[in-house]
């Protein structure tokens, strides 16, 4: 081998890399990618803008003014995403220094909320980026995990406020577990699905989507189901003893949680990497046919990933439920799942990546709601997905663009293959 | 290499004999739930002239007894479960078919018991449901025969239907806003290719980037653009325009001669993409750069040329497909109104073995499952035995439900184009 390398790297042609390149190498193109997703919905934000469009009908009377409505159009934006997701830096200041005088934390509490709220938005991402995560691994494209989160949710609701009369180390632990094995279950159809039949998971996923959708309006607008007697389409709230305890005081939403989804990432990649389960899965996703030549079963590689992919899922449904909101009502879920799809390849696949990633994203959605009350839809948050999602996954394009020169290839992951599977 | 003939044959033979009882349960399932529970002496009126009376030549009604009916059809079931239990039919599949529409059948008399009900119509209907799903089916072809996966499907009509809403109401000329969607779906498919072909991004990625960049596209610039100035969002809709002599054929002249041209547009193209597909120079081509591009490019085939503009041509067809939910339908844009047609266009592709015909005719299948659902809603169905009203969602299920049995049942052997997915490296 290392003569080999030696051989690729004639005399005298390059120096090796020092070492912070190397290190800072493969954050370039992520930190390209984001950025120019940025700029891209920028674009957006502008152009939709009646302000700013109308200051550009007179561009040449008045550049200035043209330029002064761009800016503002979107510095209100992208300050709005700031304030909301990270907080008014001058409010921070002014809570520490409190604190650091009186020892009040009011004032703290109130200019960290919109952290907190980044923080406990990346929990539902964490597990979802997760589940995703582990599906490309096996080379399976799992783009059911919004129906998957919403399944978990409903089973871990009903546990929430059916059973009652257990202390909370029982409770809570059932309900986290019943929503897990209930994501489980459901998409293990699909990988189910797959290994027996061939029918492609993208389609079944996205079918199975729909059915939990109908499945939920079902169970919530019946009140002999899981409605409420007034018929309004929500569960009833769950019980104080499967609460998933809130750490920083009521109204941070801050909770335990995040520290749960943290520890998942670090169980998926001990699964992935330091198992024999887990490599079998990569090895499946890297090459069906060199695994089955090597004796591994294909088929339940598909079913055990595809299982637990959902169990990952039904966790961010049962984190938001019993963290979050306590009930489950219409739009429980606002899309988690489907960000997750950019959020994993954003976290190329690796646990601490799709950590680092979920907390890009709860940051952006967190800041997004406040952009919506400035007149900025929340939708442009897809917009900047699909652009990362894109940028990531071509890299070469982001190399034009900034006309970076080519790095020595990385091994990259496969992420789907065709129909037949 | 016996044992493995021995272990095929008892897949097959297991298969078969889950086939068999499958068809029982249904034929018991026909007979238990809806015979006796229909009264003795009911009848079922099915309407065969459409809607408004005189345009086409009257013909009478279809009245059925209602026990009688279901008893025949559930026996039948019965029957053909039998033979294939004791001798196996050889296209199990093409049974399978013959006996959910049997059982859909049963299904529809029972409904229908003592009411009456608009077949013609509802076959309309179906057209019409099934056309976007068509077009879907259609775009998908185009772009899996040469070997380019397009799961964008979607968001190339959502970015359609939206665009051929904002050029409609902005000139005020329908046909201006078609070429709107035509011109959308070409160039995201455009970006489509790019992605897929020259940057070999993972085709199935590069399709969720439009699909999520078209979700999010339309629904930001709806919220902000068009809620504020209505006008931007009111196009109007296709007339239908009834061709002379054939749509007074009944039945099937109001079906068929008696639509809209983005319908009319959609049984041109389902033809014309068979004829090139099959009969021209380009087809081959096409289905030579699908099946072993190497192959193609070593005689002289330009794989990559053939790949973009067989995407792009996708890509309107896609476009076209979205005009159905705004200028065919309902005459102005509303977010994500495309409601995963294009995803179960993609389903009405493979169950249609990648083929226009056959992508048709599994369009329609999908469009019945909708329009029955509609109709349904409207008749209002009970859960047999009871008073108690069938929930709606249970029966907006049903087409997702069919979507996913007919892919466990049929992709097994259907087989995509042999280089479908995979980039094409000159060498």
């Amino acid at each position: 081998m290392a003569v080999e390398r030696e051989k690729e790297r004639p005399e005298g042609a390059e120096k090796p890399t020092p070492r912070w390149r190397r290190f800072l190498q493969p954050l370039l193109v992520p930190f390209l990618a984001i950025l120019t997703a940025f700029v891209i919905s920028g674009l957006f934000i502008i152009l939709s803008d009646m302000e700013v469009l109308s200051a550009y009908a007179n561009l040449f009377q008045d550049p200035g003014q043209a330029l002064q409505a761009t800016w503002k159009s979107v510095s209100t934006a992208y300050g709005a995403l700031f304030k909301g997701s990270i907080g008014n830096p001058s409010d921070l200041y002014r809570g520490l220094s409190a604190l650091a005088e009186t020892g009040d934390t009011t004032l703290l509490r109130k200019a960290a909320y919109p952290l907190s709220e980044s923080l406990t938005n990346s929990v539902p991402y964490i597990f979802a980026g997760l589940a995703v995560a582990l599906g490309f691994r096996c080379g399976l494209f799992n783009i059911g995990v919004e129906g998957q989160i919403l399944i978990g949710g409903l089973a871990s609701v009903w546990v929430g406020y059916n059973i009652s009369g257990l202390p909370w180390f029982i409770h809570l632990p059932l309900a986290l577990v019943v929503g897990a094995l209930a994501g489980a279950l459901w998409s293990a159809i699909a990988g189910y699905l797959k290994a027996r039949t061939g029918a492609h998971e993208v389609i079944n996923t996205i079918m199975m989507n729909y059915l939990a959708f109908r499945l939920s309006d079902l169970l919530l607008t019946d009140p002999r189901l899981m409605g409420r007697p007034t018929g309004t389409p929500m569960t009833p709230q769950i019980l104080p003893t499967a609460y998933l305890p809130r750490l920083l005081g009521s109204p941070l939403r801050f909770h335990a949680g995040f520290f749960m989804a943290l520890g998942a990432a670090a169980l998926v990649y001990w699964f992935l990497w330091k198992t024999t389960l887990g490599f079998e899965i990569r090895t499946v996703g890297a090459n069906p046919d060199a695994a089955r030549y090597a004796g591994m079963s294909v088929a339940k590689n598909f079913v055990l990933a595809m299982g637990l992919s959902g169990a990952l899922a039904g966790l961010a449904g049962a984190n938001e439920v019993l963290g979050v909101t306590h009930f489950l009502g219409g739009g429980f879920s606002p899309g988690y799942g489907f960000d997750s799809i950019a959020l994993a390849l954003l976290g190329k696949s690796h646990p601490v990546g799709v950590v680092l990633a979920a907390l890009l994203f709860g940051t952006l959605r967190a800041g997004a709601s406040t952009m919506q009350i400035k007149g900025i839809p929340i939708d442009i948050i897809q917009i900047l997905q699909a652009m990362i999602i894109m940028f990531i996954a071509a890299p070469a394009l982001v190399r034009l663009i900034y006309r970076l020169k080519v790095e020595r290839e990385v091994t990259e992951v496969v992420f789907t293959r065709g129909w037949g599977g | 290499m016996s044992v493995a003939i021995r272990d095929i044959s008892r897949a097959v033979l297991q298969r078969e004999r889950a086939m068999g009882l499958l068809f029982a349960l249904l034929g018991l399932a026909i007979i238990a739930l809806f015979g006796p529970s229909a009264e003795p002496g009911q009848q079922a009126t099915f309407v065969l002239n459409f809607g408004q009376a005189g345009k086409t030549t009257p013909i009478p009604n279809l009245v059925l007894p209602v026990r009688g009916t279901i008893y025949f059809l559930g026996l039948l079931t019965l029957f053909l479960a039998g033979f294939q239990l004791v001798r196996a039919f050889k296209a199990t599949s093409l049974i399978l078919g013959l006996i959910i529409f049997l059982s859909i059948l049963a299904f529809l008399v029972w409904v229908t018991r003592g009411k009456s009900f608009n077949l013609t119509a509802m076959l309309g209907h179906m057209l019409l449901r099934g056309a976007p799903i068509a077009l879907g089916a259609l775009s998908g072809i185009w772009c899996e025969r040469s070997a380019v996966i397009n799961i964008a499907i979607e968001g190339m009509m959502l970015s359609g239907a939206f665009a051929s809403v904002v050029v409609g109401s902005i000139t005020g000329n329908l046909y201006l806003g078609m070429l709107a969607a035509l011109l959308t779906g070409g160039i995201l498919a455009a970006l489509l290719a790019v992605l897929s072909i020259r940057f070999q991004v993972d085709q199935i990625v590069s399709g969720t980037v439009i699909n999520i960049f078209a979700a999010g596209a339309t629904s930001f610039l709806t919220a902000r653009v068009l809620v504020e100035n209505q006008a931007l969002n009111a196009s109007g809709t296709f007339r239908p325009i009834a061709i002379p002599l054939l749509s007074r054929i009944p039945v099937l002249g109001p079906i068929f001669f008696e639509t809209n041209i983005i319908i009319y547009s959609m049984l041109f193209l389902v033809v014309v993409t068979h004829i090139i597909l099959f009969y021209t120079r380009w087809g081959l081509r096409s289905r030579a750069v699908g099946e072993h591009p190497l192959a193609a490019d070593t005689l002289g085939i330009n794989v990559f040329r053939t790949r973009y503009m067989n995407v792009i041509i996708g890509g309107m067809i896609a476009g076209l497909g979205g005009t159905y939910f705004t200028l065919g339908s309902a005459g102005r844009f509303d977010e994500l109104m495309t409601a995963g047609k294009g995803f179960i266009g993609l389903a009405a592709m493979i169950f249609g073995k990648w083929t226009p015909f056959g992508g048709f005719a599994s369009s329609l299948i999908f469009g019945f499952a909708d329009s029955l659902q509609v109709k349904l809603g409207i008749l209002g169905v009970n859960i047999p035995y009871t008073a108690e009203p069938l929930p709606s969602e249970i029966l907006l299920m049903a087409p997702y439900l069919a979507t996913m049995i007919v892919l466990a049942g049929v992709v097994g052997r259907a087989i995509p184009p042999a280089a479908d997915g995979q980039p094409y490296e000159k060498q």
